[in-house]
């Protein structure tokens, strides 16, 4: 068994319940900078996309405001996402368990897990959010750049302009898809939330839903 | 004096409106307007460029009336100063020195460029603010600033590369056809300023009649493809050129031969924003559908004794 | 101008040559454009540079500059040899078949009775041949007749010697030479359009009469939409010299009398102007009485009839003129010691800035009035390389008096036609700012009253002058207008009826009509009376009415003399009075009277037939043949500038205008074509106007730098970059500028070898919101027309190399 699974911190506490260590306080503050940053972004940046939306910009002190401070929390997800991406990656790659996994996506959905393979710290889907919002967001800060006129404007031509928020959108359209499923996942797949928030999760949870992870922490310890 | 009197619309005889109202505008930017009970009849600017003799009266005359300045630059080979359009620099005259390949002559080319306050303006489309550009019933698009957000869209909607963002209030500029003088019954200010009557300005139906002279005096000299510039890619224009080489016009400082809307800004600004809405929607709504038919993915106790047992066995 | 800015929209062909009208005139271009969009006229430029002229043109052929008269007599010879000559106009209005007295030859580049030594003709060949009657000789086909002495003289400016001379190949030339000579039918006018690149050059007369007989060749003076039209660069400076501002004139082209004419019947006895021929009028006979009225008009009550009309108190020349050059030459020499200079920038409108600068550093004092700071005013002060001068070694005192401009002032500017434009004030002098008259007034009045209290030498000029306004401390504009107009001194009975009045005492005189040789009338400017009269100001008139649309304008303002737009208007029409063109009248004979649509230049019920319709030359007839009235030929003839890119195909010996003056130690500081190989011109931009607008952020923001033109080809050959910096240099000076690379200047092959033009633009100086520059006059050469003394600015000589950075300020 590899342990890559494992991630600095997390720990198993025997009792009634078991209480599993999943997320540091360092990784949770992390994660939570990253999430309102987004959260911000796809407010501001939706507030941009379409008229019926525009309304938001009063969020953020009305239009020039969120044109100026848009790009600025970009910068900050990005960075702050780094951070995520050097936490998770490992436990993040993909492996055998995966492709079945996905292959019986019917029995996700059903909430069957019986008839899903042992996963580890991360099921397939979650690694397929991981690594769509590696991507994207990486695609974004680029595209980001090329549209950030106040200091920008002069290293890109205004055809690559158009290409750069054209692609900007349909990013940002993606991630926040991409987003809904991740947060859609937190919510329905109940007792998670608690591991972004106490950092602590529920033996129950952690047999239910990685299984193979709670093995390889029991059996680490 | 000659045929370059032509009727200003609307005439202020009464009522004398101090601008453009919103009672006015056909187009606004990121809404809807309906249309004006009234349509003012459509205007235009001509630039004959066979007779412009590239004297940037007209620039002076727009750093004036707009009570704009633009810095006293360095020579970098050329008469062109500014060499582009800045946000105080509402027009500039670009100089080419073209050699005829059929005569072998050499051309000196000087262009008026500006905005070309198209039909269908792709700076209008761009525009997420709503009502930071317009549209009037005469044609003129005009940007309001205290509605401008500076994000720099309308520069990627322009097919002209016209609208310039200011470093300084994060606005974005450009001619506005001289709107505020329209509104009163006068001329732009260039067209005001320009010694030769290369730049006329009245209703788009007069410029073009006056156009078609223009262009007959010119075939008659010799200018076979003498033409007017008012592309259709952009529903036509209300700024037109007179060129004496109609059929190649990105001779004159790469004005573009068929301007239209970016197809990508088309994209971005049609299909990505209604799809990708929907999308989001959709999302959204496959969740709530999902969770409503299985209900919530809960441990079990069973989990949590298998949880306990696996932890005890090793304890 | 003899037409109007308004004509040229009656024209068919419009020339420009030696100007730029587009680029230095742009506003007055607009009647170009009207002559092509409304009449389908074309536009020729020809000229060194390919100009913001050119690029409207329907033709454009090039020419180095200074070789414009052998290309004009090029065209001269190209229409008598191809017959395309008004004949009935040349016959009946020029001097074509008046025969020239024997002995007038032309050789080797040389007229008859040159002397050496002087550098100047004994011109007493240069005449018609006089019947016994006193009259003028005429056979137009006598070997001697204007006509076949002209004919031979251009004979030699063949399109092969004309390419040679002039660089123009010889397909472009012909061209020309065919749509100018279209111009030939009375149908069809040409005008040209002139201005400094004509004048700035050692024969700068010669090249405008060049061009003027061959409008008389094709009939194109004192016709709608032709004539000679000076374009004048700046909006006054037609009125500087009406107003008799040159150095060797009194206002209305009346001359200062030289020191030999002691007294005034000595110096009238020369001003008779007897016609040459019968019933001729020659208007020039009424020469004293506008003399005496002036002299009125300047001394009042102090000029007499028994003290020759104060004509003791007129300064007398010693030398034919006292002009700029002379002046700066003096002062250089170490003889003048107080210069007072007034709306003036020499240190920049000068040649040879290095010796002008000498020349300024020897005065002990200097007077600036003017609105602005001018590089004159600072000529002391050091700005590193942009004027390097050692500040403590110069003890000029310079006394800097802030006036106003024209925007400040109320009064008449004259434009280049001769329109007397009323203005009124847009504004107030700033800070401590006072108008010019003011100045002036207040100078007067305090050396009038130092010269009643201490005496002095001959103090009765100055403390006699008739100095009668209101406020004597600042004559109004009006006032000074009324008096330029004239007024009746004394009231004149009509000799038929005694109950009547000529004139009353104290009223405006109608017109120059009215002097009286007598002293009874004063009159400040013979040609500017009528322009204030009992009828009002006719300077601020504004009517744009303008019967069948003529663009004579005969109510808008008013133009000298006697408010005449088109000068010689009766060559308008044929020897009957019949108009050469229906559709273009201007003036014909009623059977009883001359009419039309403008005020006719000639006695109105003068016969046709009877009277020449030019009436200010005794024989009434426009001259191909100058007589003695001009220095260097009555003829023109090639001559190459002073420094020339190649010698003289003509006359290999002779340099330069051989009648040009040239100071003791300018000769030596003319660069030849070994030295200093390319042929540079000077020129406006239109972005500036002269030195003033550089003051201007706005002007400054459209031509910032100061530049110079030059071909790919010579940019290639010396290895100089588009935008990079250069050094240009010629005997008299050094500038660093930009370079701008462009098609616009090609080079010319002149008798075989490539010459390359040199641009340089004007404008720059180190005061005012530019970036700090030079001047084209720190290169040219001290030397000036030979007639007028315009100095040579557009020919010279000078090398260029490309240099690593910009002068040090």
């Amino acid at each position: 068994m590899t342990t890559y699974d494992v991630e600095s911190g997390d720990q198993v506490h025997p009792g009634q319940p078991v209480t599993v260590d999943r997320y540091t306080a360092g990784a949770r503050l992390n994660h939570w900078i990253t999430a309102i940053s987004l959260v911000l972004l796809a407010l501001s940046g939706l507030a941009l996309f379409t008229p019926s939306l525009y309304f938001l910009t009063g969020l953020f002190g009305g239009g020039q405001w969120t044109r100026t401070i848009h790009p600025w929390i970009g910068v900050v997800l990005f960075v702050s996402f780094f951070g995520l991406f050097v936490r998770f990656w490992r436990a993040n790659l993909w492996k055998a368990e995966d492709g079945t996994w996905m292959a019986r996506l019917r029995d996700v959905i059903g909430g069957h897990e019986e008839n899903l393979p042992e996963v580890g710290k991360y099921n397939a889907g979650q690694k397929v959010v991981f690594w769509a919002m590696s991507i994207l967001i990486l695609v974004l800060i680029v595209s980001g750049f090329a549209i950030w006129d106040q200091y920008f404007a002069q290293y890109t031509t205004i055809d690559q302009k158009r290409w750069a928020v054209l692609i900007h959108a349909m990013a940002a359209v993606t991630i926040i898809c991409v987003w809904i499923v991740h947060v859609y996942a937190a919510i329905w797949v109940r007792g998670t939330i608690g591991a972004m928030t106490k950092g602590q999760v529920t033996g129950g949870w952690a047999w239910r839903h990685h299984r193979k992870w709670l093995r390889e922490l029991v059996s680490k310890k | 004096m000659a045929n370059f009197e032509f009727v200003l619309p609307p005439a202020p005889t009464k009522d004398i409106k101090v601008g453009l109202g919103d009672g006015d505008l056909v187009k606004r930017s990121a809404s809807t307007v309906s249309p004006p009970a009234k349509a003012l009849t459509p205007v235009a600017k001509l630039i004959d460029v066979s007779k412009c003799i590239g004297c940037k009266a007209c620039e002076v005359a727009c750093l004036e009336w707009n009570d704009k300045r633009t810095p006293v630059g360095v020579n970098v080979g050329s008469y062109d100063f500014p060499p582009d359009l800045t946000p105080d620099m509402f027009t500039v005259m670009k100089f080419t020195e073209w050699v005829n390949p059929e005569t072998k002559n050499l051309e000196w080319l000087i262009r008026k460029d500006g905005c070309m306050h198209c039909e269908d303006p792709g700076c209008l489309k761009a525009c997420p603010a709503p009502g930071a550009i317009v549209q009037y019933s005469n044609g003129i698009v005009d940007f309001d600033h205290d509605k401008c957000i500076g994000c720099g869209y309308c520069v990627k909607g322009c097919p002209f590369n016209i609208p310039r963002i200011s470093e300084v209030d994060h606005k974005a500029y450009k001619c506005t056809l001289c709107s505020d003088r329209v509104a009163v019954g006068q001329g732009p200010a260039c067209a005001h300023a320009c010694p030769t009557h290369a730049i006329v300005f009245g209703t788009k139906d007069e410029m073009k009649k006056h156009a078609d002279d223009r262009i007959k005096d010119l075939k008659s000299r010799g200018f076979a493809n003498a033409g007017l510039y008012d592309p259709p890619g952009v529903g036509g224009t209300h700024v037109m050129y007179v060129l004496h080489h109609a059929d190649q016009p990105q001779i004159y400082a790469n004005l573009p031969k068929d301007p239209r809307i970016s197809p990508i800004v088309e994209l971005w600004k049609g299909m990505t924003k209604y799809a990708g809405l929907a999308a989001m929607g959709a999302f959204a709504v496959i969740g709530l559908v999902h969770h409503v038919v299985t209900g919530a993915n809960r441990v079990s106790p069973e989990d949590e004794a298998n949880a306990e047992k696996l932890t005890g066995d090793r304890r | 101008m003899t037409n109007s800015w308004t004509d040229i929209k009656n024209t068919d062909l419009v020339v420009i040559m030696g100007g730029n009208a587009a680029e230095a005139h742009p506003c007055g271009f607009k009647w170009v454009t009207e002559a092509k969009a409304n009449r389908g006229a074309k536009l020729i430029v020809v000229d060194p540079r390919f100009t913001r002229s050119a690029s409207v043109a329907d033709y454009y052929a090039p020419i180095r500059q200074g070789t414009d008269i052998a290309f004009l007599l090029g065209v001269i010879n190209y229409c008598m040899a191809n017959d395309k000559v008004q004949w009935d106009y040349v016959k009946a209005f020029t001097n074509a078949p008046y025969i020239v007295k024997e002995g007038f030859t032309y050789k080797d580049g040389l007229f008859t009775g040159y002397d050496e030594a002087r550098r100047d003709y004994n011109r007493s060949t240069w005449d018609y041949e006089l019947g016994d009657d006193g009259y003028v000789k005429s056979d137009l086909n006598h070997p001697r007749s204007v006509w076949s002495l002209l004919k031979q003289h251009v004979s030699v400016y063949t399109p092969e010697m004309v390419e040679r001379i002039c660089g123009t190949p010889k397909d472009k030339f012909l061209k020309v030479a065919q749509m100018i000579s279209e111009c030939s039918t009375p149908t069809k006018t040409m005008t040209s359009m002139y201005a400094l690149g004509w004048t700035q050059h050692s024969k700068g007369s010669q090249n405008i009469r060049a061009m003027a007989m061959l409008q008389l060749i094709l009939g194109n003076i004192g016709v709608r939409g032709g004539g000679m039209n000076a374009l004048r660069g700046h909006s006054n400076i037609q009125g500087l010299t009406d107003l008799g501002l040159m150095s060797n004139l009194i206002p209305g082209y009346l001359t200062i009398p030289t020191e030999k004419e002691t007294t005034f019947d000595q110096y009238m006895s020369t001003r008779g102007f007897k016609p040459l021929l019968p019933n001729q009028m020659s208007y020039w006979q009424n020469y004293k009485k506008f003399f005496v009225s002036f002299l009125k008009s300047i001394w009042g009550d102090a000029a007499t009839a028994e003290n020759g009309f104060a004509y003791d108190y007129l300064p007398k020349l010693d030398v034919p003129s006292y002009d700029v050059l002379r002046i700066f030459e003096l002062m250089h020499e170490g003889k003048v010691n107080g210069y007072f200079c007034q709306g003036f920038n020499p240190l920049l409108s000068f040649p040879n800035r290095k010796k002008l600068t000498a020349a300024l550093s020897k005065l002990k004092f200097l007077v600036i009035m003017d609105p602005l700071q001018t590089e004159t005013a600072r000529f002391w002060q050091n700005h590193g390389e942009y004027n390097d001068v050692n500040s403590a070694s110069i003890q000029t005192e310079v006394i800097e008096l802030p006036s106003t401009c024209f925007a400040e002032d109320e009064g008449s500017l004259t434009n280049s036609g001769r329109w007397l434009q009323w203005h009124w004030a847009g504004g107030t002098p700033p800070g401590e700012a006072k108008h010019d008259t003011w100045i002036m007034a207040q100078i007067f009045l305090r050396l009038k009253a130092l010269y009643e209290k201490e005496g002095g030498a001959f103090a009765e000029p100055l403390v006699k002058l008739d100095w009668r306004y209101k406020d004597p401390g600042e004559p109004t504009p009006e006032e000074l207008a009324k008096e330029m107009n004239g007024s009746a001194i004394a009231d004149v009975p009509d000799p038929n009826d005694p109950t009547k009045l000529v004139l009353q005492k104290g009223k405006q005189l109608v017109s120059f009509a009215a002097l009286r040789d007598d002293g009874t009338t004063a009159c400040g400017c013979w040609i500017y009376s009528g322009c204030f009269n009992e009828a009002g100001n006719n300077m601020a008139r504004r009517s744009t009415a303008d019967p069948d649309g003529t663009g004579a304008y005969l109510n808008w303002s008013w133009s000298w003399p006697v408010n005449r737009r088109i000068l010689y208007n009766r060559a308008s029409a044929d020897i009957n009075g019949k108009p050469w063109d229906d559709s273009r009248k201007l003036l014909w004979w009623d059977g009883a009277k001359w009419t039309g649509y403008d005020v006719p230049d000639i006695a109105p019920t003068a016969k046709p037939g009877e009277v020449g319709p030019f009436i200010m030359n005794p024989e009434g007839s426009a001259r191909l043949f100058t007589r003695g009235m001009m220095r260097d030929g009555p003829f023109p003839a090639h001559y190459e500038p002073f420094e020339a890119p190649i010698a003289n195909v003509l006359a290999p010996k002779v340099r330069g205008n051989p009648v040009a003056r040239v100071f003791k130690g300018d000769m030596e500081q003319f660069g030849d074509a070994k030295e200093f190989p390319y042929a540079a011109t000077s020129y406006r931009l239109t972005e500036h106007f002269h030195f003033w607008t550089k003051h201007s952020q706005l002007n400054a923001s459209m031509q910032p730098e100061f530049f110079v033109e030059i071909s790919e080809q010579l940019a290639k050959e010396k290895n100089i970059t588009n935008g990079g910096w250069v050094r240009v240099w010629s005997k008299r000076g050094s500038v660093k500028a930009k370079a701008v690379v462009t098609k616009r200047i090609q080079p010319l092959i002149c008798d075989g070898k490539a010459v390359h033009v040199v641009g340089i633009p004007l404008h720059w100086g180190f005061m005012g919101e530019t970036k700090k520059g030079f001047g084209p006059n720190s290169l040219t050469p001290y030397v000036g027309d030979a007639n007028i003394e315009t100095p040579e600015y557009k020919a010279f000589l000078v090398d260029i190399e490309p240099i690593a950075s910009g002068p040090v300020a």
